[in-house]
């Protein structure tokens, strides 16, 4: 039995160590080069807002079924992800996450003084905005059947957990915008694009 | 538009002109669009990588609605004049030459 522990001999007069032929150096050089691993010099970046998205920024909408609306920013997610809201009261935009992409920011801003921050975190959180699927019976057989009846689906009511955030979050805001003159109508109207404007030469 | 009445239009009109071509060869994968109110390169670097659709109207009825979309988007700017060079995900027909294309303002990075 070889053990692969190096063994000490005696010989004649002198004694020797002999490394079992496993582990002894080999003779021979490589006929290739060993392939050695290429070292990632990428890394992973986090996410860099744009200058212009400070917290209190009024934003402009570009895309979805909010576009055109001025909001204000409220809070900037991880990714790329911006909580955002109308206020609802001003211009019937709720509390939203909004694409940092499909976003125009306004050199305009509201003071986010006062704020209720706790609430916000809330928003922000992972799941508050994910759809309740069980609610959504949307393309279930039963609702298939109950439409082919004539039944009309339950219409969606917004959750009153949901509605006493929006009020709790746009208190402080609506509060801030009163103070300025005309921000409360300028929230209130909505952009858009007119005969002969450039965009590329705007300052918003 | 009358004084109070408001728009919706949120994107900036342009042309279709023609496809990158030379003397007599076309390349129908890139197309050159002249944005309105563009006149030089510069001015027309702002719009690098916006969106571009080119809307139309369809015979027939698909998923409910017979206006039909091809979206592209901006690559470069091509030449002095303020064209633009434009890739679409189908190639736009040639039919479509002189034909208004609409350019988002997204991707925003302002």
């Amino acid at each position: 039995m070889s053990s692969e522990a190096p063994q000490t001999k005696k010989f004649q007069k002198g004694e020797r160590t002999i490394t079992p032929a496993s582990q002894k150096a080999s003779k021979y050089y490589p006929a290739e080069d060993e392939p050695q691993l290429r070292k990632t010099r990428k890394t992973q970046h986090p996410y860099k807002p744009r200058a212009s998205l400070k917290p209190g920024a009024v934003l402009i909408l570009l895309a979805g079924r909010f576009r055109g609306k001025r909001v204000v920013l409220l809070k900037v997610g991880q990714q790329g992800t911006l909580i955002v809201t109308g206020p609802f009261k001003v211009n019937g935009v709720p509390l939203r996450r909004v694409n940092a992409r499909y976003v125009i920011a306004t050199k305009t801003s509201v003071s986010l003084d006062g704020l209720d921050n706790s609430t916000l975190d809330k928003v922000s959180g992972e799941s508050y905005f994910t759809r309740d699927k069980k609610a959504d019976k949307k393309g279930s057989e039963e609702s298939f059947f109950k439409q082919a009846s004539g039944e009309k689906p339950a219409k969606k009511e917004v959750a009153s957990e949901r509605a006493e955030d929006q009020k709790k979050v746009d208190k402080a805001l609506l509060a801030a915008i009163k103070k300025e003159p005309e921000l409360y109508a300028y929230l209130g109207s909505s952009f858009s694009l007119r005969k002969g404007d450039r965009p590329h030469e705007m300052v918003f | 538009m009358p004084e109070g009445q408001q728009g919706h239009r949120l994107y900036v009109k342009g042309k279709h002109l023609s496809y990158q071509r030379s003397k007599h060869v076309t390349n129908p994968g890139t197309s050159l669009i002249k944005i309105e109110g563009v006149d030089d390169p510069k001015a027309a670097s702002f719009y690098l990588g916006k969106r571009i659709a080119y809307v139309y109207r369809g015979k027939k009825e698909i998923r409910g609605t017979k206006i039909r979309v091809i979206w592209g988007k901006v690559t470069r700017t091509h030449g002095n004049s303020g064209v633009v060079r434009a890739q679409f995900r189908h190639n736009l027909p040639s039919k479509s030459f002189g034909a208004m294309v609409r350019i988002m303002l997204y991707p925003s990075a302002i």
